[in-house]
């Protein structure tokens, strides 16, 4: 028998096939229980030794050829069948992938939290008190009794149908010092607080809102001085805007609830009609801008919230966020921040990964 | 309070620039809020001298001046002046030039056909005063060609805003003496020519009221005579903002921004018999010299006569017997009101005035005589006449303060060591007199002053606050610690959670319409004075707010809008921190691969609402979704989740139709909202989690279908399969659900069990099975055959 032709022949016929069936009928044909090389070999026990000793090895090569040409054939119809599938799978990339969503935290929310932030390194706790207030909260355990002629300047809202339990008058609170005292009275001293919140004026123009946001900042110590209040407000606002350069003017003033008041502007540059915190006002280009209130906490507002001013004594301070919102991160109408307008909030918002930390900066840069 | 420069150095010896006067002002405490140079408004205004005179040929009042006015060549003007003639020396705007008086700016006209090149200005053109008759004639030495703002002299004018605590620099006098005390100047001492009464005081002057008017002062000058005032008080006048009427009014107006002391000065031929202070009558009614009637309580002190209120006490004069220009004789009031009632008056009122605005912060108490020893010189001097005897009815409160100091307060309260040397001498300079002991007495005109730290304040201020040194607060050691309540950081984390899903966070306001306030559920603050309507109700809901957002986005064509809010309801118990979202228009704007845009749907909320929950720290999984969603929410799309009948943790679903048509919205709108403050607070627990490793066998699932009544809530079938094997079943989920032709439903469930220590066999998994089917047909829930 000619193993060498039948060899080719198989081969052939292996490489001819180009389905995966064809190439299986094949199998079966040549190795298969019934297959002709399977016959080839069961002929081997029938032969004499010396017989087999010739043949054997021509078999078991044809055997093999045959086995190893089915299986590189196999691999390779398979890889063929793959990429034409591969082929018919082929997406156009270019086109669009459904957009993902992104939603924002309010930058008067983000402030707050910013604020929340250094505070908590230099030791304050933020603390909160209600928006419809009592008139004694608001006014009189702040040094300003009924007929105070600042309490008209306070453009106040009013209850006129509800008086708390004891009688006084409800009001919407017309900033957020209330809560020094509700502190006091909690919690006594030492205190180190700030407290953000809403607070209302009746007073709607182009630059105020009934509505707004403030932060006061409360602490009561035993030997707490101006200077600390200088250094505490330096400290805020250079953490506050990321800058070494801030530079603050101490103008006396005066609030009913602080004594000494002090009035306090940051200078800043004029850079292309925006106001750039940074620099002394006095400087060339410079100006300096009313920032925040502060002062030492009145003796009789300590009082009132029922601590010895002979004992304690210590310094407050109030800032508007909406107004350090907008220092910051550079919007101009205040009016903007209550309207809900989606393209605003989108602009002006914050991913809610944006948490503020001190190892990262409190800020956002754009 | 506004002042011009020359005014200030009558109290003040000076050389001391513009800028450094103002850099002193705020460095006191006195912040100027501008400083303006009438010179400034000049500009484009030249002296001139009227060459020819003629008449205007087409109109009989008009003349065609020309004029030099140092340009080389004659200008030729229009003029209506009757005073305007040849040889006189007035000023001319020229084109270009902006009219103080009137605002507009001159140009090149042709008046009745002939050619005018500029104006000849009045007084009152220029902003100088009232004068209107003519042009401003000048000197015949003027010099012809310069610019008048030069000719008229450079006085600049400081606007400083005063402070509520100091009545004292509601004059120049004590602005000046604040500037002595920082070094600044010289304080020129106060010289008063007293003049003495010639004649008993004609009429009895009494105060009935010594609360509200604890002394009246009065003197009667006769024989005046009231015209305009001397140039020098109007420059004075006008350069306060004030307008210059006649030299009696003037000079107290006058007297009042000078030192701060209101008077008042009535015409005598108006008043019949006694002038007193009394109560007003309830039901009295006074016309004001602004031309208003003004209704007065028997709370409210006036100046009356025999016959008729002539004064609002403090606040404002009568118009009857306000000065005028026939008045001969005229009666002087320096009185001392009770701020309070004066403030209460006026507020009462509506009624402000310069008066009022001294008198409610305390006038100088010991100032009476002085300041009707100023206003009889300006008079006699100005409008000639003769004074009668002074009267003194009642007695100012005068009692001097005295105040226990300790010159270390201004290190241990203000932040810098003064030397006590130098605290007694800045006290000095501003009128404190302190004894060796440190008694300090508190003058007169400083009713702020009422303890130590007023002190402190006052050698502070003038040694200046920029010379306090910074002092770093104190620091506890280490790390800084966690000041964050659980409240505080839960509402942060629902803030960002909310946003994490996509949500935009909005801040609406906290007032609405009544209307809004109604579809929120009805407010229960009403505001007395809103700014508006739209604004006059405290939120009982925050959904009114934002759907409104909605509105305004939609309109401005958003397709998706995704809204929340975190603030307070403020209801009749109090306010409560509550999240509320909104999710209108597209869900899914329309895609290449997924077709139409999707709205949104009652699932999206309650999905949302979950996760929020969760976030919360709300214990989700017994949450019951029940029914009792308030009215604003669509009937048969809305549930509140609940962890028992009473506890109503959120509430979401679609909108109601009714409701968005108020709020002028179409198409459907899901909302959520949270109730933040009945989620259950959470124990304080340690870092540590539970133990748990995740187990070594492999869950079983397994399938159920269920026919059940329409009408059987899926969520129970699901809660009671979970519940019926808590050791082993761990998941159910309902993957499928369809309506059978008979009307009842097909739900079909798979139900995940977990083996813990072996394998389940066989008659585990039937017994687990049988447990299923037996809790669900409780609920009539059959196995499908």
């Amino acid at each position: 028998m000619d193993y060498a032709a039948t060899r080719d022949e198989a081969l052939a016929r292996i490489a001819g096939t180009h389905d995966l069936g064809a190439l299986e009928s094949l199998r079966v044909e040549f190795l298969g229980k019934a297959g002709s090389i399977s016959g080839l070999l069961k002929t081997l026990g029938a032969m004499s030794a010396e017989n087999r000793q010739t043949v054997g090895p021509h078999i078991h090569a044809l055997r093999e050829s045959v086995s190893t040409a089915l299986s590189a054939r196999k691999t390779a119809l398979e890889t063929a069948a793959m990429n034409a599938q591969l082929a018919r799978e082929t997406l156009d990339l270019s086109l669009p992938a459904p957009e993902g969503l992104r939603g924002t935290i309010h930058p008067v929310s983000q402030v707050m939290d910013e604020l929340a932030e250094i505070f908590a390194d230099l030791g304050f706790a933020v603390a909160t008190g209600p928006e419809i207030e009592d008139d004694w909260h608001n006014f009189t355990a702040l040094n300003m009794p009924e007929n105070h002629p600042a309490r008209a300047m306070h453009d106040t809202f009013y209850f006129p149908d509800q008086t708390a339990a004891d009688g006084k008058a409800m009001l919407l609170r017309t900033h957020t010092s209330p809560v020094q005292i509700r502190a006091m009275i909690a919690n006594g001293a030492p205190i180190r607080i700030i407290a953000p919140g809403r607070v209302y004026r009746s007073d709607s123009d182009a630059t105020h809102t009934p509505m707004f946001h403030q932060v006061e900042g409360l602490v009561i110590d035993r030997n707490i001085h101006l200077g600390h209040l200088k250094w505490t407000l330096e400290t805020f606002l250079k953490a506050f805007f990321e800058r070494d350069d801030i530079v603050l003017r101490l103008r006396p003033s005066y609030f009913p609830f602080t004594e000494p008041s002090v009035e306090v502007d940051v200078g800043f540059a004029l850079v292309s009609g925006r106001r750039i915190l940074g620099g002394s006002g006095d400087a060339g280009g410079h100006g300096w801008m009313e920032l925040l209130g502060s002062g030492m906490i009145n003796r009789k507002v300590i009082a009132a919230g029922g601590l010895d001013p002979d004992a304690w004594q210590g310094f407050a301070f109030g800032v508007g966020v909406d107004r350090l919102a907008m220092l910051k991160y550079g919007m101009d109408d205040l009016r903007a921040f209550f309207d809900g307008d989606v393209r605003w909030l989108q602009h002006y918002g914050f991913s809610p990964l944006d948490v503020p930390t001190l190892s990262a900066g409190v800020g956002v840069r754009p | 309070m506004k002042f011009s420069l020359s005014w200030l150095k009558d109290h003040l010896e000076t050389d001391a620039s513009v800028t450094a006067i103002s850099a002193r002002l705020n460095a006191i405490g006195l912040e100027v809020e501008g400083i303006e140079n009438p010179a400034d408004r000049l500009a484009g205004f030249r002296i001139a001298k009227v060459l020819t005179a003629a008449p205007h040929p087409n109109a009989d009042k008009l003349r065609v001046l020309t004029v030099d006015a140092g340009t080389g060549e004659a200008v030729q003007v229009v003029c209506g002046a009757p005073n305007a003639r040849a040889g006189m020396i007035g000023v001319l705007g020229l084109a270009g030039a902006v009219v103080p008086g009137g605002g507009f700016e001159l140009r090149k006209s042709a008046i009745r056909g002939i050619e005018s090149n500029g104006m000849m200005c009045s007084v009152r053109e220029l902003g100088l005063g009232e004068e209107h008759d003519g042009i401003l004639e000048l000197p015949g030495d003027a010099p012809v060609g310069a610019a008048f703002a030069d000719y008229q002299g450079s006085d600049p004018v400081f606007d400083v805003a005063i402070t509520p605590n100091r009545p004292d620099c509601m004059g120049v006098y004590g602005i000046a003496r604040d500037l002595a005390a920082a070094g600044l100047g010289t304080f020129k001492p106060l010289v008063i020519d007293h003049r003495a009464g010639s004649f008993p005081c004609p009429l009895p002057i009494r105060t009935d009221d010594p609360e509200g008017c604890p002394a009246f002062f009065g003197r009667v000058i006769k024989g005046v005579t009231n015209g305009p005032s001397p140039q020098w008080l109007q420059d004075r006048l006008i350069s306060a903002g004030q307008r210059p009427i006649s030299a009696l009014v003037d000079i107290t107006n006058y007297v009042m921004l000078a030192y701060g002391r209101p008077a008042h000065a009535y015409d005598l031929a108006a008043v019949s018999g006694a002038m007193f202070a009394r109560r007003a009558h309830l039901g009295e009614t006074c016309v004001a010299l602004n031309g208003k009637e003004y209704a007065l309580t028997s709370a409210m002190t006036v100046i009356a006569d025999e016959v008729q209120v002539h004064d609002i006490a403090g606040i404002m004069g009568g118009e009857h017997s306000g000065c005028s220009e026939t008045t001969t004789e005229v009666l002087l009031e320096v009185a001392y009101f009770d701020p309070t009632r004066i403030g209460n008056t006026g507020r009462a009122l509506n009624l402000a005035s310069d008066a009022r605005q001294r008198f409610e912060r305390g006038v100088d108490p010991a100032f009476l005589d002085t300041g009707l020893a100023l206003l009889t010189d300006l008079i006699l001097n100005i409008c000639g006449g003769e004074p009668s005897e002074i009267v003194r009815a009642g007695t100012p409160p005068a009692l001097p303060r005295l105040i226990k100091y300790d010159p270390a307060l201004a290190e241990t309260l203000g932040g810098v060591a003064i030397p006590a040397a130098k605290q007694r001498e800045t006290l000095a300079a501003l009128g404190f007199a302190s004894d060796a002991g440190w008694t300090v007495t508190v003058p007169t005109w400083r009713p702020d002053i009422d303890a130590a730290p007023d002190l402190v304040e006052e050698v502070v201020r003038i040694h200046g606050l920029d010379n306090i040194a910074s002092v770093a607060l104190p620091r506890s050691e280490g790390v800084a610690r966690p000041t964050a309540t659980p409240e505080q950081k839960q509402e942060r984390r629902l803030r960002r959670a909310a946003a994490a899903l996509g949500l935009n966070e909005a801040i609406t306001w906290s007032f609405l319409s009544e209307k809004e306030a109604d579809a929120g559920g009805g407010g229960t603050w009403v505001l007395q004075n809103p700014i508006s309507e739209d604004m006059k109700v405290m939120r009982p809901s925050l959904l009114p707010g934002l759907l409104s957002a909605v509105r305004r986005n939609l309109d401005r064509g958003a397709s998706s809008v995704r809204l929340f809010e975190i603030g307070q309801r403020y209801l009749a118990d109090g306010e409560h921190p509550t999240l509320v979202l909104v999710l209108a228009g597209d869900k899914a704007a329309r895609q290449w691969h997924s077709g139409e845009a999707q709205p949104f749907d009652a699932f999206d909320a309650k999905a949302m609402c979950l996760h929020l929950l969760r976030e919360a720290g709300a214990p989700v999984d017994n949450l019951m979704v029940m029914g009792d969603a308030d009215s604003v929410y669509h009937p048969g799309q809305s549930a509140t989740l609940r962890l028992g009948p009473k506890s109503k943790l959120a509430s979401f679903g679609m909108v109601h139709p009714a409701t968005l048509k108020e709020f002028d919205i179409s198409g459907p709108v899901a909302i959520a909202g949270i109730h933040i403050d009945a989620i259950p607070t959470k124990k304080a627990a340690d870092f540590a989690r539970p133990p748990y490793s995740p187990p070594a066998l492999q869950a079983v699932k397994r399938d159920f279908a269920f026919v059940v009544d329409a009408a059987l809530p899926a969520g129970d079938l699901i809660r009671a399969i979970r519940g019926c094997d808590k050791a082993n079943i761990v998941a159910v989920r309902l993957f499928d659900r369809f309506e059978m032709p008979d009307g009842k439903l097909s739900l079909a469930v798979e139900v995940t069990m977990q083996p813990a220590e072996q394998s389940y066999d066989e008659g585990a998994l039937r017994a687990m099975a049988e447990r299923v089917t037996a809790a669900s047909a409780k609920l009539g829930a059959m196995l499908r055959g």
